[in-house]
């Protein structure tokens, strides 16, 4: 893909160089912002259904604390995503 | 153009002209202020005639309204606070449906933009909660809340010059950043979304081989309209519920 980008760059004028770069440039934030949360929600939620099934009564309360931990893992993808809308369209 | 798509520039989502008023003046008011202005009054009015009613059985308003206090009650004060946080119930409560109310215009049809996708909104409530719990704490422990906010008992001495800037850092700045970055991001990615179904919808609806896919674009789209309703009310349950541990915590030292 990187070489399809180049061959691309090559032939495009300045202007384009650029708008290219920034939207290689906000995807890639976007998308490795987006790996640990990935992986920290998955985790979170898993372990949390497995508390849920093994003792269902503490079940409001788990469900409390996932939430709780859901907006905290969630926050730094969400950063990510203002970080891309910063990079691509400011 | 993305594949011979035309998509809005980002200013056309989100950006609305004022109704009257110059641009950028104090009294401008456009749709995102008409928004604010109707959850105000809708939440006013909706506990105002909820709490005029004086029958022990409760039917229409009151029952909406007293099983949604209910659910804030037990599911997140006492879940975070326990029974002495339920003084800042009111707070809370008013928190909840305010947000739920913005966020709950991303689909209602003529309106079709969560009032929280600005920055602006999120930002004055999470001000708002940084400074009630702030207040909070200086109520219940005093000045002293700030040294014990900052440097909880039981650390080491030694530790201390790395674990002050860093509570400094996430009690004060990063817990109202994140906050009103978590609310206003999650509205305005949730508005793109359904932006960007509405814009192939659009696309697709010609006379060319194209329009086979149009059913499946637009079925993603109803699904993603159910799905944004779910997300309003969920951010609104995230921020009451992060505001009541954010106050909880203010109301103790920690140890």
């Amino acid at each position: 893909m990187s070489i399809l980008a180049q061959a691309a760059a090559a032939t495009a004028d300045k202007a384009t160089q650029q708008a290219i770069a920034g939207a290689t440039n906000a995807g890639m934030a976007y998308g490795l912002a987006a790996i640990g949360p990935g992986i920290g929600i998955g985790y979170l939620v898993g372990q949390s259904v497995q508390a849920m099934a093994r003792q269902p009564e503490a079940a409001g309360m788990v469900r409390t604390t996932m939430f709780l931990g859901i907006a905290f893992t969630e926050a730094l993808a969400l950063i990510g995503f203002v970080v891309f809308i910063l990079l691509k369209f400011v | 153009m993305i594949f011979g798509l035309e998509f809005p520039p980002i200013q056309n989502l989100v950006e609305w002209p004022n109704w009257f008023g110059p641009e950028g003046s104090w009294y401008g008011f456009n749709k995102i202020a008409f928004i604010n202005v109707i959850a105000l009054v809708a939440t006013t009015s909706l506990f105002f005639i909820a709490g005029r009613s004086k029958s022990l059985v409760p039917k229409g308003a009151k029952n909406l309204v007293e099983s949604a206090v209910d659910f804030i009650r037990d599911g997140i004060v006492l879940e975070t606070m326990g029974p002495e946080g339920i003084k800042y119930l009111p707070y809370l409560v008013s928190l909840f449906f305010f947000i739920l109310i913005t966020n709950i215009f991303e689909v209602i049809p003529f309106f079709h933009m969560p009032g929280n996708a600005r920055m602006a909104g999120p930002a004055v409530l999470a001000l708002l909660t940084w400074a009630y719990y702030i207040a909070v704490g200086i109520k219940h422990q005093g000045p002293k809340y700030f040294i014990n906010a900052i440097a909880p008992a039981g650390v080491p001495k030694a530790l201390l010059p790395l674990v002050i800037p860093i509570e400094f850092l996430s009690t004060f700045i990063v817990r109202p950043f994140s906050l009103a970055v978590r609310l206003f991001a999650n509205m305005l990615a949730g508005h793109i979304l359904l932006v960007t179904f509405s814009v192939l919808c659009i696309t697709l609806f010609t006379a060319s081989l194209l329009a086979i896919v149009l059913p499946l674009s637009f079925a993603m789209l109803v699904g993603l309209t159910g799905f944004e309703i779910m997300v309003a009310f969920l951010q609104a349950y995230i921020f009451t519920i992060l505001a009541a541990v954010y106050i909880g915590s203010s109301m103790h030292a920690e140890h």
